[in-house]
């Protein structure tokens, strides 16, 4: 069974990040790592093969400047190989442009499964995984819980606003994994080393059959008309607990008087 | 002089019993853009055209029974071939829901045109909209305009508008037909289950408790949950420890979780992520607690404690229990 999973290599979430004023996009010119959500799909890959006791993981990616760092943490956990679309047109390119990217990587290599996250923890559109079914022709499950393989269809439990709806799917098929429902493996020192010579195919996107109108900025039917700081909050009062501040809370509620 | 047609898709609450309020939100702004307003939906129309239609739709457009087929990519086709036809509107309006996000991405596709997403204001601009999303925490707005020449296609964020009942007339019922979707349409749900849970929903509830990192332990949880109780109100988390697995998706507040906006909010061990801040900072006011005193949640909150909640919670809970 091969995998193919989704990597985003994204800023340090810890890092506010800041617009460049030229084009309007994130600026992304300090190191990149793997998107933490995304770890929930390579760890629920790796299971899935462990499973079916055959097969391989392999990871899709799109970043600028041939960033690496995030795939290399990702291929230590025990992915096999990757794919890096890297390519200077792509500067810009939106949620579908990614999407059209992404899925003609993918079909090169002609996976049982597909996983992605349900979004990215910077730009949060949570729409390219359903795209990139689309552009496949596939059908696709979203906000997996649990992922089980059996002859040939997948069985999603799919996380629902009252709980979960039971899913199947024949392969192949898209799945987008919720956070938190896997325990991502740390990568072992071994497996750190091994990634270091697993195979990385660095393509652009002529490689692909993607002509640079349909990315980017170009690409994107779709234009920043206006970037503005919000409206502030204003702070309020600030206390040091020294073992009464029970209290300013309880006297609070009281004045709003929500009790 | 509004837009001519705008479609918004149609979902229903949890107990599939009623319009989702994120339905009726969109709605109401839908209405100040739009001459028509028009409903789409998955499932049966019927059920909801009253609803519907007292909050503004002339129209709901629906699919009928899906079999257990998954909403987004037959709603997504159906209204790709409408669109076809010369029939579509100048711009869709989804909600930021599990089914409204598969909706809108596969209709992009099938449209080629963008989904501008994480939308909380929408204006006109000549014949087209402007979608307003809020980044780095609320603190920079962006405003984006569709110009692919398609119709515009808006993600909205729940509690982004104030749904408002115009008392109009019952809906239209039409059929939305749904081409053979082939293999794409092979998932199908076949079971469905539902987790109860006691007191008010977290979008719904007065007072919203949430807990997060600074907790410690997952086991430090259950005193977020006495405390919401205590209240009367629901218990939430950060993305951090629902990440971490200490308690489900259902529960997060934030960007990709849901958007609270209750009379009272008290973050207790959060200190205030970008993502977290955008599913709160709506809240009328704010209650943090929480040992950094640099702690960015304490730029909104009306009364921020700097304090350890493992010591300020107990008390917390004791003193509101001794009240009654």
């Amino acid at each position: 069974m091969k995998v193919v999973v989704c990597v985003k290599q994204i800023p340090d979430p810890a890092d506010p990040g800041a617009l460049d004023p030229e084009s309007k996009t994130l600026k992304r010119d300090t190191k990149l790592i793997l998107d933490e959500s995304d770890s929930y799909g390579v760890e629920m890959a790796l299971q899935l093969v462990d499973t079916a006791g055959e097969g391989s993981v392999h990871l899709v990616s799109m970043a600028p400047n041939n960033e690496v760092g995030g795939l290399r943490t990702a291929l230590a956990m025990g992915a096999e190989s990757a794919t890096l679309v890297s390519d200077e047109a792509l500067k810009g390119t939106d949620a579908l442009g990614t999407a059209k990217v992404l899925a003609a990587a993918i079909a090169r290599s002609e996976p049982d499964l597909v996983l992605a996250a349900t979004e990215s923890s910077d730009g949060y559109t949570g729409t390219v995984p359903e795209m990139v079914a689309e552009l496949l022709g596939l059908p696709s499950v979203t906000f997996a819980k649990s992922i089980a393989i059996d002859a040939g269809t997948a069985k999603v439990q799919r996380q629902t606003e009252a709980g979960y709806d039971d899913v199947e799917c024949p392969l192949p098929a898209l799945v987008s994994v919720t956070a938190g429902v896997v325990e991502p493996r740390y990568p072992s020192f071994k497996g750190i080393m091994a990634a270091k010579s697993k195979p990385v195919d660095e393509v652009g996107i002529a490689d692909l059959g993607i002509d640079a109108g349909a990315v980017g900025w170009a690409g994107g039917g779709q234009e920043i008309v206006s970037v503005a700081d919000a409206p502030a909050r204003e702070a309020g009062e600030v206390i040091e607990d020294e073992g009464d501040a029970h209290e300013r809370i309880v006297s609070f509620l009281e004045e709003l008087k929500v009790l | 002089m509004g837009l001519d047609k705008i479609w918004v898709f149609g979902e229903s609450n949890a107990d599939g019993d009623a319009v989702a309020t994120i339905t009726l939100e969109m709605l109401a702004k839908a209405r100040e853009l739009a001459d028509t307003v028009e409903v789409f939906m998955a499932g049966d129309g019927d059920d909801f055209a009253e609803e519907l239609g007292d909050h503004g739709a002339e129209t709901v457009y629906a699919t009928g029974d899906l079999d257990g087929g998954m909403q987004g990519v037959a709603v997504a086709s159906a209204v790709a071939a409408v669109v076809a036809e010369g029939d579509g509107p100048s711009a869709f309006m989804l909600g930021t829901t599990q089914d409204g996000r598969d909706v809108a991405a596969r209709l992009s596709v099938k449209l080629d045109a963008p989904v501008i997403t994480n939308v909380v204001g929408l204006e006109l601009d000549g014949d087209s909209l402007l979608g307003n999303e809020p980044i780095f925490g609320g603190t920079v707005d962006v405003k984006t305009k569709n110009t692919s020449g398609k119709p515009g296609i808006f993600l909205v964020r729940p509690k982004s508008f104030a749904a408002a009942s115009v008392g109009g007339a019952e809906a239209d019922v039409e059929d939305l037909d749904v081409p053979d979707l082939g293999a794409m349409g092979s998932a199908k749900v076949t079971d469905r289950f539902v987790e109860e849970s006691d007191g008010p929903k977290i979008d719904e509830a007065t007072i919203v408790v949430s807990g997060g990192r600074g907790l410690g332990e997952k086991d430090a949880f259950a005193m977020i949950e006495d405390l919401a109780k205590t209240v009367g109100g629901a218990a939430g988390a950060s993305r951090a420890i629902v990440d971490a697995g200490w308690v489900p998706y259902s529960m997060q507040v934030g960007q990709t979780g849901k958007v609270v906006k209750p009379t009272v909010y008290i973050a207790a061990g959060i200190s205030g992520a970008t993502q977290h801040l955008v599913g709160m900072k709506g809240s009328k006011n704010i209650i943090a607690i929480n040992k950094d005193p640099e702690a960015p949640i304490f730029a909104v909150a009306d009364l921020g404690v700097v304090g350890d909640v493992h010591k300020v919670l107990p008390k917390l809970i004791d003193a509101l229990k001794a009240k009654g």
